[in-house]
């Protein structure tokens, strides 16, 4: 008997089970797939909102403002990789120069610090592989960008060492009441608990139809990206956003918190919530509207292109409130969920409080977490590294500079790595130009030994996506 | 007349090759008249593999045979080697297989391992 | 300060350090990535290497052995399993290993010899889901040769480079069923040999003009859509052919490793190596560079040769012989893509300079011209040309002497 029971890891669900794992209860989370963050939470803008964006007011507002303001100090905390770095709203027309003014003043009213209109020449000064055609832009000091997927692990792993019980590969196939609270079915078994939070993503209406009566409907809209070389990521330092229009809210360049550059995405509404395929048109669609804000991309330095899908949802803004006795809603969450996940967390906790859940502080709650990233250390800090364990000293990832210390600590985490896309989130192997094609082996075979299993059984990723398929 | 590309060394010469008279055409060294004599009548192919070994740092050591054998036979051979496991320390030459289906060829290792 | 050292000890490092090593310099330094030297031909077990160097058909692993062999006894020193973290311009190499740690090491000398990488799924964009099963030719190789590990059963080879049909071959013999190789330019990227021996021997068809253009999966690679491109490289509509198949193989090009090269500052050509000297040196004096690096080639015969250019003119550098001031730009002319080198300087003991180049179609009886100021310097006939083959031709320098730029191009 859990007091509660969070469906689905991705961000919201790591979030909430971070700010539940600082009281003394019985938590635990149940994922479907093989690790944390698998859904729209590894696949996204990877930005940190400011907070301008959603209707003064709303729920929505609230928490993003607040999520952003968490978001330096909790990064720092547990080790995320996250830059300020500001971003941009553009305007290209003196339409939009009149959508940047009202942008200001919702963002005003939504307590969004330190906003600015800049004009033409600051503009093009502050960012000078800006088309001409950039006119002003609503500058917000506040947004930031950070790695997404880490965000996620860190605030699980945290939770698991304060005791969070963490399920993976575990899909919720029912729910019923229980005298208690509620009986949810896996494919593993059936757990109770008195709360059940739903922070199922994409699949949080099906989640919440087992429990609830239909309210909603998630709208899965797929947004696909490119993903480009460092030598493009160091052409910008803001997050570009386009002026919202009537055609569409446009497409971001932005450079990521490691250093590439990230552009897209474009919002097409798909059947299949699980659709993250990539396609030639939109792509390409993507690309010419980019070159509104900049004509600097070279593509030709393109790493790689993925989709993501956003949970949006026939309720407008995200959906945080009880369906039933003791079903706690957090569905819908679309962007920017990312930003607000942390805010969200704290949020749930307090609903929770309300509906007489107690609160009582954990005894030898431990926070924060530390990562060794060889790459980032001083000369003198990588040599006593490595002779203290000189694994330290042998590079598998040449593009981004990855040791096999880092490979194995990955897999020794509250949370460990077990799939070489697992690793690749957890240390960055593999996520550079070569995309592998040299550190892909080498972390099978570290894989293998640290798991104690055969080469043939380290996936790449999901359940089922075997890597090597008959040894000689 | 039969058209065939040389593949006797990477420059892939362009031949012609009477069918009757077994005249060649468009070689650039005399290889090309033998390889192509070769490919009408009787041809053969290099075969490089590897063969499991135990021992070294690496699971397998690379092969090759020393001659052209026939090609029919490249898959047969492939099979063959996977009859035998090397122990470690062998040294580049070192004869896998004399006289690989008594075609002259022997099987050797390429890699000191 | 030592001496020489050589970055990478593939077939390009080996022959440089060898090179040198001739020359008289006695403090060498390989620093390499690997535990082992030899670099790629490791992996490459095939036959085909040595005819020019050695008058033999050599396996990846033993023309290597070769160059191992012959630098055995001469002291050159060898770090092996250590990374390169950076380069200054000032000749200073940011090591680390295990076993070392981390050093900073300057040198009176450096020759580049990193090789290259493969071009990826995500450089070519090809759209569709990402499941595993999609590999890079050579990654399959690696576990195919060195750890003896198949990665698939039934498989489509999008681009027909070299490891690309080596593969069809490889993986055919050890019981896969290679469905297609695919390249989307009208002409092969391999040599000829290669797609009569990895193909035709194996009745593995060849779609010119083709290109992947979905791929599906969510778990692993289920099947890939194959279409007909036009002259632009656009898929046309209506020519969809549905491959079910558990791997997908890239062979689609080979990009230089220049990441240490642009962090030195040293210019960078279109070729995406460093721009060169006739000797292979680098806009940074006392830096060298051959192979891959500088740009792909087809043959390990002629890096090697293009390497002991390199290791050869490192020596010079090192015993105080510094090459000419005045340099003749190389520049592109007629279907000519790029050359190397790009510039060539007056030489006392070299008769002729040898210069290298690709073209960028299909090309049949054509006459290859050195263009001066005022005329044609010297010409080459060719029966046959191709993107896929590299070509060389040898100019004597006596023709440069009045020249400031001199033009390669094909007369068609």
């Amino acid at each position: 008997m859990y007091d509660v029971l969070i469906i689905g890891c991705g961000v919201v669900g790591a979030a909430a089970a971070y700010a539940l794992s600082r009281y003394d209860l019985r938590v635990a989370v149940i994922e479907k797939e093989n690790d944390v963050a698998m859904g729209a939470s590894r696949a996204n803008s990877a930005i940190i909102h400011a907070g301008f964006d959603p209707e003064e007011g709303t729920l929505d507002a609230l928490l993003n403002v607040r999520g952003c303001a968490m978001a330096e100090e909790l990064c720092r905390r547990l080790d995320v990789p996250y830059k300020k770095n500001g971003s941009l709203v553009i305007s290209f027309s003196p339409e939009e120069d009149a959508a940047i003014d009202r942008l200001y003043a919702r963002g005003v009213a939504n307590g969004v610090p330190g906003l600015r209109v800049v004009g033409y020449d600051e503009l093009h000064e502050m960012e000078p592989n800006l088309t001409p055609d950039a006119r002003k832009a609503l500058y917000a000091p506040s947004a930031g960008i950070v790695s997404p997927w880490d965000y996620a692990l860190a605030m699980a792993e945290v939770a698991v060492r304060n005791g969070t019980g963490l399920f993976l590969e575990t899909e919720v196939t029912g729910a019923k009441k229980s005298e208690e609270g509620w009986i949810i079915r896996t494919n593993r078994g059936d757990l109770e608990a008195r709360y059940v939070v739903n922070c199922a993503g994409v699949h949080s209406g099906e989640v919440h139809d087992m429990a609830c009566p239909h309210t909603f409907d998630i709208i899965p809209c797929k947004g696909q990206y490119f993903l480009l070389d460092k030598s493009e990521g160091a052409k910008f330092t803001h997050t570009l956003f386009q002026c919202p229009s009537k055609v569409g809210k446009g497409v971001l360049v932005s450079p990521t918190v490691h250093g590439n550059l990230i552009v897209g995405p474009d919002a097409v509404n798909v059947p299949d919530p699980d659709d993250t395929s990539t396609t030639a048109q939109q792509l390409a669609f993507i690309k010419r509207a980019a070159a509104k804000t900049t004509s600097a991309v070279d593509y030709r330095a393109q790493i790689r292109n993925f989709a993501g899908v956003r949970a949006n949802n026939s309720a407008g803004g995200f959906i945080i409130s009880f369906g039933e006795k003791g079903w706690l809603d957090a569905a819908g969450i679309k962007s920017p969920g990312l930003t607000a996940a942390p805010a969200i967390g704290e949020y749930l906790a307090e609903l929770l409080e309300k509906d007489g859940l107690a609160l009582n502080p954990r005894a030898g709650f431990v926070d924060g977490r530390k990562v060794v990233r060889f790459k980032e250390l001083s000369s003198e800090e990588k040599n006593s590294l490595i002779a203290r364990d000189p694994r330290y000293g042998r590079v598998i990832c040449r593009c981004e500079t990855v040791t096999e210390g880092e490979i194995v600590a990955s897999t020794r985490t509250e949370i460990p790595a077990r799939t070489v896309d697992g690793v690749k989130r957890r240390t960055n192997a593999g996520m550079g130009r070569c995309q592998g094609g040299f550190c892909g082996p080498r972390v099978v075979e570290i894989l293998a030994r640290e798991s104690g299993v055969e080469m043939k059984d380290v996936l790449k990723d999901k359940t089922g996506s075997y890597i090597l398929s008959e040894k000689l | 007349m039969k058209e065939m590309i040389c593949i006797t060394c990477p420059k892939g010469c362009h031949l012609q090759v009477d069918e009757t008279t077994l005249t060649v055409r468009g070689n650039g060294c005399p290889r090309g008249v033998v390889y192509a004599q070769n490919e009408m009548t009787d041809p053969k192919r290099t075969v490089t593999s590897t063969v499991a070994i135990s021992g070294s740092f690496l699971a397998r050591c690379p092969v090759r045979t020393t001659a052209p054998v026939p090609k029919g036979k490249m898959k047969e051979l492939v099979a063959l080697l996977k009859e035998h496991t090397l122990v470690s320390p062998v040294k580049t030459g070192d004869v896998v297989i004399k006289n690989v289906f008594g075609c002259g060829a022997d099987v050797i290792v390429t890699r000191d391992m | 300060m030592r001496d020489l050292i050589i970055i990478g000890g593939g077939p390009a490092g080996l022959a440089a350090a060898y090179a040198a090593y001739e020359k008289g310099v006695r403090d060498i330094l390989i620093i390499e990535r690997d535990a082992k030297l030899g670099g790629i031909l490791n992996q490459c077990i095939h036959n085909g290497f040595g005819l020019h160097r050695f008058g033999e058909e050599l396996s990846g692993p033993e023309y290597a052995g070769r160059y191992i062999a012959m630098l055995k006894d001469t002291g050159v020193e060898v770090y092996s399993d250590t990374m390169v973290l950076e380069l200054r311009p000032d000749r200073t190499v940011c090591a680390v290993s295990a076993a070392r740690g981390y050093v900073e090491l300057q040198a009176k000398a450096i020759v580049l010899a990193m090789g290259c990488r493969e071009r990826t799924r995500g450089a070519i964009s090809i759209p569709g889901k990402r499941p595993s099963g999609v590999f890079t030719a050579g990654a399959a190789q690696r576990y195919l040769n060195m750890e003896g590990w198949l990665c698939g059963k039934r498989v489509v080879i999008l681009g027909s480079g070299d490891i690309g049909l080596i593969m069809a071959r490889r993986m055919t013999l050890e019981g896969a069923k290679v469905l297609a190789c695919v390249e989307v330019m009208p002409y092969s990227g391999g040599l000829n040999r290669n797609i009569v021996q990895c193909l035709h021997d194996f009745d593995i068809p060849l779609y010119l003009s083709h290109t992947v253009t979905d791929i599906r999966g969510d778990k692993r690679l289920t099947g890939v859509t194959v279409m007909k491109v036009d002259d632009r490289r656009m898929p046309i509509p209506g020519t969809e052919m549905d491959f079910d198949c558990d791997t997908l193989l890239l062979s689609v090009g080979l990009i230089p490793e220049n990441e240490l090269t642009r962090q030195a500052g040293i210019t960078i050509s279109k070729t995406n190596g460093p721009v060169v000297f006739d000797n292979m040196e680098t806009s940074l004096p006392g830096v060298f560079a051959c192979g891959n690096v500088v740009h792909v080639h087809d043959l390990v015969d002629f890096v090697s040769e293009e390497a002991a250019r390199a290791g050869s003119a490192a020596a010079d550098r090192i015993f105080g012989k510094l090459p000419g001031e005045s340099a003749v730009s190389v520049l592109t002319g007629n279907a000519v893509s790029y050359t190397v080198p790009q510039y060539i300087r007056d030489s006392e003991n070299e008769k002729a300079v040898s210069v290298s180049f690709r073209v960028n179609k299909v090309m049949e009886n054509v006459t290859i011209e050195v263009q001066g100021k005022e005329k044609t310097l010297c010409s080459y006939k060719r029966a046959h040309m191709a993107p896929g083959e590299m070509e060389k031709i040898v100019i004597p320098r006596v023709l440069l002497k009045n020249e400031t730029a001199v033009t390669v191009a094909i007369k068609e």
